[in-house]
């Protein structure tokens, strides 16, 4: 693990040496070493719950660690809370932003920063700021009208202002379309050049490989090695993430696709104002025994997409809505379970599960219209217990103790009961909105074969996900949401990220969708 | 240097339930520093209040009767509270039922009418009390009021409505002008349950209602919605449960009962509409249902408790010449104790290093 970076000065601005944090019996730092070298872009790879979360907050002051020591240009320095770390040039860009939706730009900025400086002055500050690093930001804008990257780029800006000398980037990507990703790397590659040190957060292995000039892998709370990513391969860095190979979903198997179960005919509903998009004449057909993919930047309609096709908010036009045959769009959400739909909501806690209640009463949230479990309105416990078998053994569901509280298990473990809850109601039409997020690659892959399994035998899955590598590598189709309208979708082989980012990213115009074959640049 | 409250995950259960025993406990502290600011000694203070109650086969009896609105309102509004909607208003609904099933006595006051007055004059006092709980429930789902204020406000609309029948349409002829409605007849009484003593037909009413209540909230869907729907309401919609529905049924409801608390309160112990039919019973039960950790058997249990302090209080009044605002401050001190012992055993307090805002 010696110096090797020849872009980046040999001289640490910031090392943990040996960081070890506790919670309670689980060790979420074990003795853990990072060394942040001024110029460099330092990539953190880790699997969710690998400890990257925990490390970051401890070297930005928001957490203690319990044994080990913080090294700040070769001197040991304690960070008892985040102003004293921002003080010596940490900032961070968290995945959760914290602005305020009714404030202009400049605002929030301000709000964040010590002193009352004139706010016309800062905007002067933030459009020098803006036109340095190529961040389209627009200081007088309200923040609630910001798109999702826009925000990322206020929180980036807002860093920026305090002159940071290593800047803390929390999983960038997540929230942008490829092309925000790309402006986002020449930022990057900016404040490097500048002698400014990043760190890179995330598990896309794609982009570290391309961006990063060292990277550390931290598994299971263990520091496992650091790498130079340009020499590595992506199936590499993966193994090092996982410990093992990560196994693929088999590829689809052709087989004759059957009824349409879930059609749709131009889908409209009405926005709410507060929560992002409404739905725009959407088209939609799935048969049984393919699995359609919705992609889009996070935002962009596909909750509102869900919640209509879940039942939890009814359409005006009933016939827009039609489930195996049958015209749903006014029925409620036991009432589409009755048509043999089960559908799998992005929150697991609040949403798909009850986080206070247990999980054996968590089955019952999809499955008390199915008959068996509920008679006469009495909830018949030992069959409700022995479905809840059923769950945790067909889909390895790992938790401690007998019946714990959903809240308790990890969100994989979650995540698996919550797609098992839905498989075992032998379901003709599944509709999963972001089935792997923030699921461990282990979990992901099992989701996805057996959503794949589902599909070869009959059901219709659509999926909607943030993350393109994964509908790519799983969906028979795939179509974009953007601004409340859908593409039509296009066999996977027929597209390509290309197209599909630029949909994504709202270039609509017809054939854009429509690359040829074969550019396709998915390497893994 | 704020500070902040943390959740904490793996409450065991001993905690959970040790949680009431120690706001009993503090409580009692209070109550001690209480009577000797007062210039009384404690322990005889206690004593008159707490032990010698238990001693006498007629304040026993005495006991049981206050306990039995106690339990009747207390389950009803663990209905609510479950669902997470704060029904405040039991004491108003409670009211609304005993006026209008106490209608049917005086319209049939002075005839031959059968032994059926009394079922429906209960089966009013339900209705009653359950159209006057769903006045917060239809102003919640149609204009997002805060039942919180609403249900409140309506407990006085409904005193002062009963206020003025008893001095005014509904009052005695024969009554000397004390604001006081005609003795119901006997048809309209609820009968004694060994024929003599104090114990009369509500309190099986209040039994059967516990058994009932623990069946429906422990073992149905509609228990299950409820919970469901207060512990996370979005898990709720999701599993096709209609949050509107849920809140006019736990209205519906938690009214009904306190409104057949009402009627049986004035058909039982009371035997006529007065101005004052409750010594708060209504939000003395708010306590009882949080004591009792909102299950119908813990109400059970806390009415007892509750009830005491009733009976201790008009008990130290008498003997002691304290007045009857001990037994509020009793009862205000334990309903405090009991919420702050459920925060701090689910939650911890943290100081917070340094104001940050991230």
């Amino acid at each position: 693990m010696a110096a090797d970076g020849e872009t980046a000065s040999p001289v640490a601005v910031l090392e943990a040496v040996a960081l070890t944090k506790r919670f309670g019996a689980l060790v979420a730092n074990d003795h853990v070493s990072l060394s942040i070298r001024a110029g460099e872009t330092h990539a953190l790879l880790g699997e969710n719950g690998a400890g990257k979360s925990t490390l970051v907050k401890m070297l930005c002051g928001l957490l203690q660690p319990d044994s080990g020591e913080l090294l700040y240009d070769g001197a040991p320095i304690l960070f008892p809370d985040p102003a004293s770390a921002r003080a010596k040039g940490i900032g961070v860009v968290f995945q959760h932003f914290a602005l305020f939706d009714a404030m202009t730009v400049v605002e929030n900025v301000a709000l964040g920063l010590p002193g009352h400086e004139p706010l016309a002055t800062l905007a002067g500050r933030i459009d020098d700021c803006v036109s340095r690093y190529g961040l389209a930001v627009e200081p007088f804008r309200r923040v609630g009208d910001l798109s999702v990257g826009e925000r990322q780029r206020v929180e980036i800006v807002r860093c920026l202002l305090g002159d940071p000398r290593v800047l803390i980037l929390d999983e960038p990507t997540s929230v942008l379309t490829p092309d925000e990703s790309e402006s986002l790397f020449r930022t990057v590659d900016l404040l490097t050049g500048e002698g400014r040190a990043v760190l890179f957060i995330s598990h896309k292995l794609d982009e570290v490989r391309r961006l990063c000039h060292r990277a550390t892998v931290l598994r299971g709370g263990k520091f496992i090695a650091e790498v130079d990513p340009r020499q590595e391969s992506s199936a590499g860095l993966a193994r090092l993430m996982v410990g093992a190979e990560v196994p693929r979903p088999p590829r689809l198997i052709r087989h004759e696709l059957g009824e349409p179960r879930l059609l749709l005919r131009h889908l409209n509903v009405a926005g709410d104002g507060s929560r992002g998009s409404a739905l725009h004449d959407i088209d939609l057909e799935i048969r049984a025994g393919e699995i359609v993919g919705i992609a889009g930047v996070a935002g962009n309609g596909q909750t509102a997409l869900f919640e209509a096709l879940s039942g939890e908010k009814l359409v005006d036009d009933p016939e827009s809505i039609v489930i195996d045959k049958m015209p749903a769009g006014g029925l409620g959400p036991t009432e589409r379970r009755a048509l043999r739909a089960g559908f799998v909501p992005e929150e697991r806690l609040g949403h798909a599960a009850a986080p206070d209640m247990t999980l054996s009463d968590n089955v019952l949230l999809t499955t008390h219209g199915d008959g068996a479990i509920v008679k006469y309105d009495v909830i018949r416990h030992s069959i409700l217990k022995s479905f809840f078998r059923r769950i945790v053994k067909g889909f390895d569901v790992r938790f401690g103790g007998k019946d714990p509280k959903a809240r308790r298990l990890s969100g994989g473990n979650l995540q698996k009961f919550v797609i098992g809850r839905e498989v075992l109601r032998d379901p003709v039409l599944i509709v999963v909105d972001q089935p792997t997020w923030g699921v461990d690659a282990a979990a992901a892959a099992f989701i996805r074969t057996t959503l794949r399994e589902k599909a070869a035998e009959g059901c219709a899955v659509l999926v909607i996900s943030q993350d393109l590598d994964e509908l790519l590598e799983f969906a028979d189709r795939i179509a974009v949401m953007s601004e409340g309208r859908l593409t039509t979708p296009v066999p996977v082989a027929e597209t390509s990220r290309e197209a599909i980012g630029l949909a994504m990213g709202g270039a609509q115009t017809n054939g854009a969708h429509h690359a040829p074959a074969g550019e396709g640049s998915h390497a893994a | 240097m704020p500070l902040r409250l943390e959740r904490q995950e793996n409450i065991s259960t001993l905690r959970l339930a040790a949680a009431p025993l120690v706001a009993l406990v503090v409580t009692l502290i209070v109550g001690a520093v209480m009577f000797v600011a007062l210039g009384h000694d404690p322990v005889r203070a206690f004593t008159i209040y707490f032990i010698e109650p238990l001693g006498d086969p007629w304040t026993l009896q005495e006991l049981v009767v206050k306990a039995c609105p106690l339990l009747l309102i207390g389950i009803g509004l663990a209905f609510c509270y479950r669902a997470n909607r704060w029904n405040i208003g039991a004491e108003g609904q409670y009211v609304a039922g005993a006026v209008l099933g106490s209608w049917l006595a005086l319209a049939t006051h002075g005839t031959e009418a059968g032994p059926w007055v009394l079922p429906a004059m209960l089966l009013l006092g339900a209705i009653g009390g359950a159209l006057w709980g769903l006045i917060p429930a239809f102003l919640r789902v149609r204009f997002g009021s805060s039942e919180i204020l609403t249900s409140l406000m309506l407990v006085y609309v409904a005193q002062y409505g009963l206020d003025y029948l008893v001095r005014g349409p509904w009052k005695d002829p024969q009554g000397f002008n004390f604001p006081q409605s005609v003795t119901f007849d006997d048809v309209a009484l609820m009968p004694l349950l060994f024929g003599e003593g104090r114990l009369h037909g509500g309190v099986i009413l209040a039994l059967v209602t516990v058994v009932v209540a623990t069946f429906v909230l422990g073992r149905t869907l509609i228990g299950f919605s409820i919970e469901l729907g207060g512990s996370a309401p979005r898990a709720a919609a999701f599993a096709g449960f209609d949050e509107k529905r849920v809140t006019y049924g736990v209205f519906a409801v938690s009214g009904a009962l306190a409104g057949l608390a009402g009627i049986v309160e004035v058909a039982g112990p009371i035997g006529q509409l007065q101005p004052t039919i409750s010594p708060g019973y209504g939000f003395t039960a708010i306590i009882a249902a949080m004591l009792g950790r909102l299950h119908p058997v813990g109400i059970l249990v806390s009415s007892l408790v509750l009830a005491l302090t009733y009976i201790g209080g008009e008990a130290a009044q008498i003997s002691m010449r304290l007045p009857f605002d001990v037994t509020r401050v009793f009862q205000g001190t334990l309903l405090i104790a009991i919420l702050a012992a459920d925060v701090l055993v689910r939650y911890r307090i943290r100081r917070v290093e340094g104001a940050s805002h991230a």
